[in-house]
């Protein structure tokens, strides 16, 4: 029997009903609302105290909070139901865009539907886990071999398609969700640590016998981002610069010489952590990395406290998906990890991925407001 | 199973997920205090070496783009060439009241919708102190207007660049193609660094082919700016490399006689060096103006050149493929000796038509009366059909691949130009894979006259005849002579590619003996041009058009209609016969029969060549 929440007969309060009545999950809710609250600080500093652009974005993160909105009213069970079948519809989109597709900017991503253009490597991202989840929880934990096998043809089919389109950030997301669905679910060490040693030989053998020599000079400045002072090397060198010059209290809101005077690139996008850092300095980015600690936590709260195999699959993954966006833009930023496109979750200015990361968080309020009368 | 071990099996289910989310969370800690500690070494202990570098930051690196190559033909005659052009900018900080200053700039230069809005929208996102762009390309009349009344617009200027030009304009489109607005596609392909503060991009052609050799190397400017971002001045400078010059094995005088000889026919003319594999002259018609696509074309424009009659962007030296037609013919008898299906002497009776054993369709030869006997010899002279069906029929569709496929017949050339097609050299093998299904007899009998699946591209054609010449030494068809800078160009080395084996050498001098006879013979097919001075080996062809496009039929009037119905002219010639100099394949699309009108062409092009006339070194 499934009962709502506003069906079990607990927290008298107004605030805790209308939490219930809405499926809403009020510490995750509030962490987001106040990183998209800080986020949208920093971009009005960052378009150099341009209110238009703070306009656009919130009109864009108020979508994406209703699409999240949306997807919490949804049962665990529906979401279990329409697995396999938004997999099966995102990988047959993937394969028209192949055919099919509308390029822009030199990539082949997009499916022209008549009324608008969509991007189906986005609902793979939402898709992936979600098939991957329901597959595995289908049958006994660990996965045996053949399930493996399976699930690693599912996870490699929709990230091959999306890398060759070519959105090589995308298709590492996709498959880093797709992967953590199946470390949760028992993933054996032995294969983890196998495949991390037979990488290397692997990659020396892509190196010397598949790529051209162009495709070779760009992984040479991926990793090493001084080859191109002009390019990669000079966003490094001018975010550190921005980053320490910022110390421990920060040059103060819209102070960021850096930022100001556009010594920083891409301030608005992908580096929008080196503005925050420059200007509110060590404290504010603890403030903001509490906060993404906190989101990151309660989703793993949210994954133990699961009922079903398979919401605890999902609910994870989306939890530790969410991380690897903010570790891997954050490193990348600080110059931990080479430059690659991600940009920094409810802080970066863009809709699109927010929206769909909206509703992954939909999903997480989803599982934890519609879990069984009996447990409570 | 028992429920037992269900329980069971939901209970490890259980330990595993928590023990797993438990390590995920250990090590998402562990990475968040990485991040932190990183922070913290950044903001803490480098706060000093940061904070005065933040101060210093003085220095902004611009990127220097190289000057692009040069590309002359063969006797050094410029094709592509960098003008110096004019833009117009404006900085909005030095001007007074930019609204009325635009107001009056209109009465000085025109000015598009599109240049306002773009100039409106650069505006909102930049820094008062920075130029922008008003105007891209100002005619010599508007530079000559701005100078005059400059003192009346404070904080706009005239500013020069280098703009790439094809001084032969449509005359070279095709061959040294055009350069065009990068965009991100291609700098995806090329090494990024490089390309940093390069605005253009060859789009087609040698330009395309050639684009890293003729780009260069890029260098970098160190500019020293104030604290508020303005540049002060230039610190240091790291020159960059410029792109190679290219010299191209075209004569442009023989080219504009391709050209001219063909008209306002659409079709091309290819001409090779048989000894070396040069291209002396590649033409296809209709054309275009190849300057128009420098700046980026206009929509209206572009769509016009899109819907204009005969496709005036389509490249059909290399990418149009035909079907050979007759001019086929003198490499199938080649198959014919080879099988020893034929000899030169056998004759075959031709009545006007040829009939498969045990079949009633009736094959017919353009010429309906018939020929009566014919040897090779007469056979290729008067182009008879029923002769060749004979031919092909008796050597089988197996030999005859065997024999064509060296000529390099259903494959890319190989010549150093992007988007060449391979055409179709039919076999029973690529039947089954193209279209699934099995080869009939019937299509056996058609290829002995270069028709049915048969395309070849004019470039095919030209390479063909030129091994037909040189007695089956092959060499690579090729546009590059040399390259280099002003100080001194370098030869760019060709390899022979390998020869054809025939299996009686004697078969070479037989094959040539019958063209000479097309040409010179007192009923070749294309005795009309025939010189006194010299003899042409050659073979005219015609191609079959079986319809159009319903829609394309919709749109034209009846003349037009009527022509477009009419069939192909082809003709491939050398010359002179003995020691070949200069070998020509044309295609007139629609011009009816090749020696009405491909042959004239094709005698108009070795004429040019043979006695240097006509050469147009300017």
């Amino acid at each position: 029997m499934i009962l709502n929440g506003d069906d079990n007969g607990v927290a008298p309060r107004q605030m805790g009903s209308l939490q219930r009545r809405l499926h809403l999950d009020g510490v995750l809710l509030g962490a987001l609302v106040l990183i998209a609250g800080l986020g949208l600080v920093v971009l009005y500093s960052a378009f150099g105290a341009n209110m238009e652009a703070v306009q656009r974005q919130l009109t864009r993160l108020a979508v994406a909070f209703a699409a999240m909105l949306v997807v919490a009213q949804l049962s665990p069970q529906a979401l279990r139901r329409w697995a396999p079948w938004l997999y099966i519809v995102g990988l047959a989109m993937l394969v028209a865009v192949v055919f099919f597709g509308v390029s822009g900017g030199g990539a082949q991503r997009w499916l022209n539907l008549g009324v608008a253009r969509f991007q189906p490597s986005e609902l793979m991202k939402v898709a992936l886990p979600m098939m991957l989840a329901y597959f595995l929880a289908d049958g006994a934990l660990p996965p045996r071999w053949r399930r493996l096998g399976l699930s690693v043809v599912m996870i490699a089919v929709p990230a091959a398609l999306i890398g060759q389109q070519p959105d090589l950030g995308t298709a590492v997301i996709v498959a880093a969700s797709g992967f953590f669905v199946l470390f949760l679910a028992g993933l054996p060490w032995r294969l983890l640590i196998g495949t991390a040693i037979a990488a290397g030989p692997a990659a020396a053998v892509l190196w010397f016998y598949f790529m051209h020599d162009y495709q070779r000079q760009r992984v040479l400045t991926f990793l090493n981002p001084e080859r191109d002072p002009l390019g990669a090397g000079y966003h490094i060198i001018q975010s550190k610069i921005a980053i320490g010059s910022g110390g421990v209290y920060g040059k103060g809101f819209l102070n960021g010489t850096q930022a100001q005077l556009e010594f920083l690139p891409e301030r608005h996008t992908d580096f929008i952590f080196a503005v925050l850092s420059e200007e509110f300095g060590l404290v504010g980015v603890g403030v903001l990395l509490c906060l993404y600690a906190v989101v990151v936590a309660r989703g793993a709260f949210i994954a133990a406290r699961a009922q079903d195999t398979f919401s605890r699959l999902l609910a994870g993954s989306i939890a530790m998906t969410f991380f690897v966006y903010v570790f891997v833009n954050v490193g990348m930023v600080t110059g931990l990890l080479p430059v690659v496109g991600l940009p920094l979750p409810l802080v970066s200015y863009g809709g699109t991925f927010v929206v769909t990361m909206m509703i992954g968080f939909g999903m997480l309020m989803s599982i934890h407001t519609h879990r069984r009368l009996w447990t409570s | 199973m028992a429920p037992h071990s269900i329980i069971k099996d939901r209970f490890r289910e259980n330990r595993i997920l928590q023990s797993r989310i438990i390590i995920a969370l250990a090590v998402m800690t562990l990475l968040l205090m990485l991040l932190l500690a990183r922070m913290t070494y950044l903001q803490v202990y480098g706060y000093q070496h940061y904070s005065h570098l933040s101060q210093q930051n003085r220095v902004r690196l611009a990127p220097a783009p190289p000057t692009r190559g040069l590309i002359y033909d063969r006797n050094g005659v410029l094709l592509a060439e960098n003008r110096p052009a004019f833009r117009l900018v404006v900085t909005p900080e030095q001007v007074p009241d930019l609204d009325e200053t635009l107001k009056r700039l209109e009465g000085l230069v025109t000015l598009r919708e599109t240049d306002l809005e773009r100039f409106h929208e650069s505006v909102g996102h930049s820094r008062r102190f920075q130029e922008i762009p008003l105007k891209l390309q100002l005619t010599d009349e508007e530079v000559a207007r701005l100078a005059v009344n400059r003192h009346r617009f404070p904080g706009v200027e005239v500013k020069a660049h280098l703009m790439r030009h094809y001084p032969f304009g449509d005359l070279t489109s095709h061959l040294v193609g055009y350069v065009g607005r990068i965009d991100k596609n291609e700098l995806r392909r090329v090494d990024a660094a490089n390309y940093r503060g390069t605005s253009h991009f060859g789009k087609t052609g040698i330009e395309r082919h050639y684009e890293q050799t003729l780009h260069g190397q890029a260098g970098v400017e160190r500019l020293e700016t104030n604290a508020r971002g303005r540049i002060l001045r230039s610190l240091s400078r790291e020159a960059p490399v410029p792109g190679k010059d290219l010299y191209l094995t075209v004569d442009i005088g023989l080219q504009r006689v391709a050209d001219e000889a063909l008209g306002e026919e659409a079709g091309a003319v290819v001409a090779l060096d048989p000894g070396t594999g040069e291209v002396l002259a590649l033409v296809s018609k209709p054309t275009f103006d190849p300057n128009q696509f420098v700046n980026g074309i206009s929509i209206d424009a572009y769509r016009a050149l899109r819907s204009a009659p005969f496709q005036p962007l389509f490249n059909r030296v290399l990418r149009g493929q035909y079907p050979p037609g007759s001019t086929i013919k003198p490499f199938i008898a080649l198959a014919g000796l080879e099988t020893n299906t034929i000899t030169p002497e056998k004759s075959v009776f031709c009545p006007g038509y040829y009939r498969l054993p045990n079949d009633n369709h009736r094959y017919r030869c353009w010429k309906r009366v018939g020929h009566g006997p014919l040897d090779l010899k007469q056979a290729i002279a008067q182009s008879c059909d029923v002769y060749f069906y004979d031919l092909a029929y008796n050597t089988g569709i197996k030999a005859i691949n065997e024999t064509l496929a060296p000529f390099g017949f259903g494959r890319p050339t190989g010549i150093d130009m992007p988007g060449e097609l391979p055409g179709v050299l039919p076999s029973k093998e690529w039947k089954r894979r193209a279209k699934g299904e099995s080869w009939y007899h019937g299509e056996t009998v058609i290829t002995g006259i270069g028709q049915g699946f048969f395309l070849t591209t004019p470039l095919q054609l030209a390479q063909a005849t030129a091994d037909l010449a040189r007695s089956g030494t092959r060499i690579q068809p090729h546009l590059l002579d040399r390259m280099g800078t002003s100080a001194g160009t370098e030869p760019v080395a060709r390899e022979p590619k390998t020869p054809i084996q025939i299996k009686r050498e004697a078969d070479w001098e037989l094959i040539r003996d019958t063209m000479v006879e097309v040409v010179h013979g007192k009923r070749g097919t294309a005795r009309s041009i025939a010189p006194e001075d010299y003899r042409i080996a050659g073979k005219t062809g015609t191609a079959q058009v079986f319809g159009l496009p319903k829609d394309e039929e919709e749109q034209l009037d009846e003349e037009e209609l009527e022509r477009k119905l009419r069939d192909h002219a082809l003709f491939l010639a050398f010359a002179p016969a003995e020691d070949p100099q200069i070998a020509v394949a044309v295609v007139v699309e629609h011009g009816g029969s090749g020696s009405a009108t491909a042959a004239p062409v094709t005698k108009t092009v070795i004429d040019a060549y043979l006695r240097g006339g006509n050469r147009d070194d300017s």
